[in-house]
């Protein structure tokens, strides 16, 4: 699910473009010192490959809705971590230009989303785990769907996460979280099962592919079980932390919904550590006045006191408003008998 | 002066799974000559003149290339001499714009930004693209891809012009202009077709590949009209040639 | 969309990037900065804000028609990814009943402001995305993230993704109608036959990515590709970009729009 820029604050949407940047970054700096010049081109294509893959629909079974491949895993497979993470990012920014998919602020949210966890998490720690040494049919397919399950889980939540702490939907954390996680289950299940037939069909055709065409060595041999499992072992405290911390401070889904609408809350104990600190910062730079971060849930918005919302002055709003789009489309219309003169003259 | 500047002796090449594509081919080609390679399908054209620019290596035999012998070390230096165009110019012109497609092979040869411009602008003059030089790729014709895929080539001035099946997917005109083209270029000229009027009216000289081997080696002229041995080699005789035919329908 | 569709699509804001109007000729980094800084403010409004996002349109206006870009073309794109916007944003009002404002007596709960200010934020920032597409080629965008230094390999990588593309895309659209002659219907879009289609053009890519490497060799390449930068940073990019970056401030953080409203309404009385 793309993130879009209208459901994003400046502050998730710039963090996650630095998240990102930094990434892209990292991995051509990895790939600089160890790749093969042949990489390039393929780069290349297998991008535009997974992007015309995309477009193509399938069915899927037992629902009749129609389907399209990610990719993400795939790539990871075929080019290793690092060349994948770029590849998926050049596929996003496309997808992001031409067809406007997420806006250019969630561009860098969506690239995290979709790219980080296959390539960071799905493919080394697990894909390349359970795929070890002999490489048979069934292991593939296990690898497969575990890792791109985890991988859609893993963004999903992010998309959660992100949209939560911009703060612009209102759209209460436990309904989303129904609502994201158990469809990306299912279309994860889809994805690993896809992403596995491709790789058990081309491996017969052409090994050569499939067997490290990178050759960029993601795990050095021996500790990186061990490594892997801490990792795996770190994730799970902090996901399961941020999530009964997001459960806490949201008290019961319903109750919130049934207080939003029946009535006010007491105020709450505790104050939301973060929000605080990221509205710290925010009040500090002010170049943005007025911008507010979600307060404790339950709690009133804050008003923003610019421009007053009362019932006095929301005419002159409406009023001033409709002034100002009308004086927009003159000037557009302006622009266009300009160039029209200009031709007649410069051409 | 006419010294050769191809030179094969019994070259043969086994590709990884086995298949046996050259099994001793020998010839030479000398200075200024347009040589046509043709033959069947399979038969092993393609293979030949991948081993001209060494993207693929003889397993026995030897390759020269203007004196220089074909070895691992020496390829780059050969590719310097040999301009090699490719069947599809889609994998040939792989640069954003035509101007910087164009300019690739001059920029590794380490030219200055200003003598680049210069073999640039007189390449595509030559191939009559000058025009093109903005365009994407993706925004060009099928002729116009071929006579690009050239300019990028020629602008290395290569001593020695390769191409694959240079005029397959042309409209007659395209095809004509490309004909005129190859015909006002004074490099030796290597070109495998199965295109044997243009092999008629471009290359002096004709030989057919069956099996990995040389079959035939002598004038087009000769070879084009000796209508057994062409059609052992799953081909026809030019409709230039086809006169009997042409009067058959009437 | 279908295939066909978003395949011409793709082609179509292509095409119209190569166009040549004074938008299309302003520095690439440029544009793509201010677009950024465009929807930086944009996004910055609270979420009840709504009459403050108006002037915010002169934006997108100016690129369009100085552009010279149909606006048709970037409507239709507009509209057809809004039903994301409106499901996310169609929560709003359900959660959010508390009555804001009143208009001519109607009460206006505060969720459906922020709803239409979603939607406003909405069109806004997707049509800003698409439209820098439309007066920037993308060579272009390419050649101004270098600029901006990202990494070369990845510029590099960029630009071949381009190039291919539409060959892809071209031979995907054989392999999908050879599909659609041969299937009735339904049959021919299971996940199966999905499976073997994709190995197949996979299978062909990496052929294809060997075939150009080879052209790449025999013409010299020996790891470095170079981008040609063609821009230069003018007088007239400056201004474009200071103007710019001014006049959001001003719409930002001045209120305009209320200052026009209460103007007109006095002078009505």
């Amino acid at each position: 699910m793309h993130m879009a820029d209208a459901l994003l604050s400046p502050v998730v949407g710039g963090a996650m473009w630095a998240g990102t940047l930094g990434t892209i970054i990292y991995c051509a700096k990895k790939l600089k010192e160890k790749m093969d010049e042949r990489m390039i081109p393929l780069m290349g294509v297998l991008g535009a490959f997974i992007f015309a893959g995309q477009m193509i629909n399938f069915t899927i079974p037992g629902t009749g809705s129609s389907g399209h491949l990610g990719g993400g895993m795939l790539l990871a497979i075929l080019l290793g971590p690092y060349a994948a993470f770029l590849v998926i990012s050049s596929v996003l920014i496309i997808q992001a230009l031409f067809f406007a998919d997420g806006g250019l602020l969630g561009l860098g949210a969506n690239i995290w989303n979709l790219g980080i966890y296959p390539c960071f998490i799905g493919y080394p720690l697990i894909y390349r785990m359970l795929v070890r040494g002999a490489k048979s049919d069934k292991k593939i397919m296990l690898a497969s769907l575990i890792s791109v399950v985890a991988g859609l889980q893993l963004g999903a939540f992010s998309v959660i996460l992100e949209t939560k702490l911009s703060g612009i939907t209102e759209l209460p954390f436990s309904a989303f979280v129904a609502l994201m996680q158990p469809i990306h289950l299912a279309i994860g299940l889809v994805e690993g099962f896809i992403t596995a037939g491709i790789v058990i069909y081309v491996r017969n055709i052409r090994p050569d592919i499939v067997e490290d065409l990178h050759g960029v060595k993601v795990l050095s041999s021996g500790g990186s079980m061990k490594k892997a499992l801490i990792t795996l072992a770190i994730l799970a405290v902090i996901t399961g932390g941020a999530f009964s911390w997001f459960a806490s401070t949201y008290p019961d889904g319903l109750k919130w919904s049934i207080e939003k609408i029946y009535g006010k809350p007491e105020i709450p104990e505790k104050v939301n550590p973060v929000t605080e600190n990221l509205s710290e910062i925010q009040k500090k730079t002010a170049i943005l006045p007025d911008y507010s971060f979600p307060s404790q849930g339950g709690q009133e918005e804050e008003k923003p006191s610019w421009p007053a919302v009362d019932p006095g002055t929301s005419l002159s709003g409406l009023l001033g408003g409709l002034m100002v789009l009308g004086l927009v489309v003159i000037f557009g219309l302006g622009i266009k008998m300009i160039r029209k003169l200009g031709k007649r003259h410069v051409l | 002066m006419s010294h050769h500047i191809v030179e094969l002796k019994d070259v043969r090449f086994c590709y990884p799974d086995g298949t046996e594509a050259l099994k001793g081919v020998s010839f030479k080609i000398f200075h200024g000559e347009s040589v046509g390679i043709t033959g069947a399908n399979g038969a092993g054209k393609t293979t030949l003149l991948l081993t001209l620019n060494g993207h693929l290596l003889p397993t026995a035999g030897e390759i020269s290339i203007g004196d220089i012998p074909l070895t691992k070390k020496m390829r780059q230096e050969i590719r310097k001499k040999v301009g090699f165009v490719f069947q599809n110019p889609d994998d040939q012109l792989f640069m954003p714009t035509v101007y910087e497609d164009v300019a690739f092979g001059p920029i590794n040869l380490g030219l200055t930004p200003e003598k680049v411009d210069e073999r640039v602008r007189n390449a595509l003059e030559m191939v009559g693209c000058i025009h093109l030089m903005p365009r994407p790729p993706h925004r060009l014709s099928e002729g116009q891809k071929r006579a690009v895929a050239i300019a990028s080539v020629m602008a290395m001035n290569p001593d020695i012009l390769v191409m694959d099946e240079p005029a397959s997917n042309l409209d007659p005109k395209s095809r004509r202009q490309l004909i005129n083209l190859l015909k006002s270029f004074r490099h030796s000229k290597i070109i495998a077709s199965h295109d044997l009027d243009m092999i008629l009216d471009v290359c002096e000289r004709c030989l057919i590949i069956k099996d990995g081997k040389v079959v035939a080696d002598g004038p087009s002229e000769e070879i084009l009209s000796n209508e057994k041995l062409l059609e052992e080699n799953n081909l026809e005789l030019p409709l230039s040639r086809n006169h009997s035919r042409l009067y058959l329908r009437s | 969309m279908s295939f066909d569709l978003e395949y011409f699509n793709l082609g179509y804001l292509d095409t119209l990037s190569y166009k040549n109007t004074f938008v299309h000729r302003l520095d690439p980094r440029i544009k793509i900065l201010v677009s950024f800084t465009f929807i930086f403010f944009v996004v910055s409004f609270p979420k009840y804000e709504l009459s403050g996002l108006m002037p915010f349109f002169i934006y997108p206006v100016f690129l369009l028609t100085a552009g010279d870009i149909p606006l048709r073309a970037i409507a239709k794109k507009v509209l057809f990814i809004s039903p994301f916007a409106i499901f996310v944003g169609i929560f709003n009002p359900l959660f959010d009943t508390d009555v804001l404002i009143t208009i001519f007596g109607i009460p206006v709960s505060g969720g459906w402001i922020s709803f239409i200010s979603i939607i406003v934020k909405f069109i806004l920032t997707v049509s800003t995305a698409l439209l820098l597409i439309a007066v920037t080629s993308f060579p272009g965008i390419c050649e101004a993230l270098e600029r901006l230094k990202l990494p070369g390999i990845f510029v590099v990588q960029l630009l071949f993704l381009y190039r291919y593309l539409f060959v892809l895309l071209e031979e995907t659209l054989k392999i999908l109608r050879a599909r659609e002659a041969k299937s009735f219907g339904k049959k021919g879009k299971e996940v199966k036959t999905f499976i073997r289609i994709i190995s197949v053009l996979l299978l062909r890519s990496v052929d294809r990515a060997e075939r150009i490497y080879r052209a790449m060799l025999s013409r010299g390449f020996r790891g470095e590709i170079r981008v040609l930068k063609t821009h230069r940073l003018r007088l007239q990019d400056v201004f474009f970009a200071a103007f710019s970056v001014i006049i959001f401030y001003i719409f930002r953080n001045f209120n305009l729009v209320s200052f026009i409203g209460e103007n007109l309404k006095s002078s009505f009385r």
